[in-house]
């Protein structure tokens, strides 16, 4: 239905403000324009976990997913991306009452690579909560980008919604953008956002040198330590673990 | 065991250090006091290795207990831990996300493999771990804690000698681990100092500004170091003289 409708975004769109350019320009309309749809039932409980590592010749690639959380659901998703030239998970989440969204999203990479998160939360009725907690680590000319909008309804009081991003630059010419973007109609709310970029600790990694851990492997604890905030409410260990894994080892291959 | 050669040493273009000679023998507990400002802590990162501490002229040759001789200004800070020393910070840093056993296991590896050692497996780290932690009277669950995060003045002080327990140092120079101490734990961690550094092959170089932990901890030698030299060396009763007439006096009667 959609073919002849279809417009391609550019990066004038504010949710494709920091997008790569040059994949939109060549990426098909049709594809982009398409959304995965789940539906969480009243009560259930559903989550999402993947790793996105295309490789550095991939152009990149890109899932929209849409979900709508009956009464009292939970959606949870956790992704890392780590590879791709241009890679972007996009999450568009409406929330019952009660309903709760769990995010925890990490980008990691170096080279000239865009990655992207881009949540829309919608708070649709009472008592619902959400919490987004995305972590960046760039390197060479990389961006990492988090935009994410909370969107709470007239009627959706005690809505309980919390964002926060934080990113690590380990070189200079990296770069990390975020725009929290809040639209609260209800007056009962509670919405935090928070956003930090900086360095990596470099009293923690000489306190490290200090007792004989050599520079590379510091970095990796420092790093570990850092992205595995976005992870803390992912209860399933092994999943945990394997997104960890996912993502330092793209850290071990860079030279740095 | 530690030979100082007329060490010159700035910080931020700032000379502190003005040509500084030092030496500690194996099995000497040697305390360095001095007013605020004489290069203390200077000396001790410089020993250390911290970046922004440069070394301008002068030698520093550590001897392994094996006999080896050093140039330890030519090795990186991890490769000095490796090598031996172990310095106890003044202002142990906080880790957040790293647990004290991931930390510590991680560094007595990292130290082994340097040394061409085999890696100790988790539960014989463990027990390693608990012995030292028994040393100190420290517990158990406080080692499954992030690093130095929520610890007390008093309880990062015994935390680093707890470190220093299980990665065995030959030579340790410790900055003030007094301070913040009340009267019971200075005893511990005096005590913990002479039980593990305590030993023919190895050698402590203990800075500090009171005679308490002199007390518990009885020096060998005691040297005043003031406006980046070391005036004086003598006997522990140079410290209970500093105590009583105060810096002033006793560097007036050098000069003289």
């Amino acid at each position: 239905m959609e073919a002849a409708t279809v417009t391609r975004p550019t990066t004038r769109d504010e949710d494709w403000r920091y997008a790569d350019a040059d994949f939109l320009a060549s990426a098909d309309a049709a594809h982009l324009a398409h959304w995965a749809t789940y539906e969480v039932p009243e009560g259930e409980t559903l989550r999402h976990a993947a790793i996105h590592t295309s490789g550095d010749a991939s152009a990149g690639g890109f899932e929209r997913i849409r979900v709508h959380v009956g009464k009292g659901g939970r959606y949870e998703a956790f992704h890392v991306i780590a590879g791709g030239k241009y890679q972007r998970i996009e999450i568009e989440v409406t929330l019952e009452e009660g309903a709760h969204f769990e995010f925890g999203g990490v980008t990691l990479g170096g080279g000239d690579k865009i990655q992207e998160f881009v949540t829309r939360t919608i708070h649709a009725h009472p008592n619902a909560t959400s919490n987004q907690t995305v972590r960046a680590v760039q390197w060479g000319q990389s961006k990492g980008n988090f935009l994410g909008r909370i969107e709470v309804a007239r009627d959706a009081q005690k809505t309980d919604a919390a964002q926060n991003f934080r990113a690590i630059l380990l070189e200079k010419g990296a770069s990390a953008n975020t725009k929290p973007e809040l639209e609260i109609f209800a007056d009962d709310v509670q919405c935090a956002h928070g956003a930090a970029i900086g360095e990596l600790d470099q009293n923690a990694a000489y306190y490290m040198a200090a007792r004989g851990i050599p520079p590379q492997l510091a970095r990796k604890l420092l790093v570990q330590a850092f992205i595995g905030d976005a992870f803390v409410e992912l209860d399933e260990a092994d999943t945990r673990e394997r997104l960890l894994e996912a993502a330092l080892e793209q850290l071990e291959e860079a030279a740095l | 065991m530690l030979r100082i050669e007329n060490l010159t040493a700035e910080v931020d273009g700032k000379p502190i250090l003005k040509g500084l000679s030092l030496e500690v023998k194996a099995g000497e507990v040697h305390a360095i006091m001095g007013p605020n400002g004489a290069g203390k802590s200077t000396l001790s990162y410089v020993l250390g290795g911290r970046p922004g501490y440069e070394v301008t002229g002068g030698s520093v040759t550590f001897t392994s207990p094996e006999g080896e001789s050093l140039d330890l200004l030519e090795l990186d800070p991890h490769e000095r831990a490796a090598a031996g020393l172990f310095l106890g910070f003044q202002y142990p840093v906080e880790i957040p996300g790293v647990s004290n056993v991931q930390f510590l296991r991680e560094a007595l590896n990292a130290q082994r493999k340097e040394r061409g050692e085999d890696a100790l497996s988790g539960g014989e780290f463990l027990k390693l771990a608990k012995e030292k932690a028994g040393l100190l009277r420290m517990d158990m669950d406080m080692l499954k804690r992030q690093v130095n995060v929520g610890f007390s003045g008093g309880e990062k002080k015994r935390a680093e000698m707890v470190q220093m327990g299980i990665l065995a140092p030959s030579f340790a120079v410790l900055d003030e681990t007094d301070s913040g101490l009340d009267i019971d734990a200075l005893r511990v961690v005096g005590e913990g100092i002479n039980q593990i550094m305590r030993g023919d092959n190895k050698a402590v170089l203990l800075i500090t500004h009171y005679q308490r932990l002199l007390d518990v901890v009885k020096p060998d030698r005691v040297s005043v170091l003031a406006d980046g030299r070391i005036v004086q060396t003598a006997g522990p009763e140079l410290a209970l003289r500093l105590e009583e007439e105060g810096y002033d006096a006793v560097m007036a009667e050098v000069a003289a």
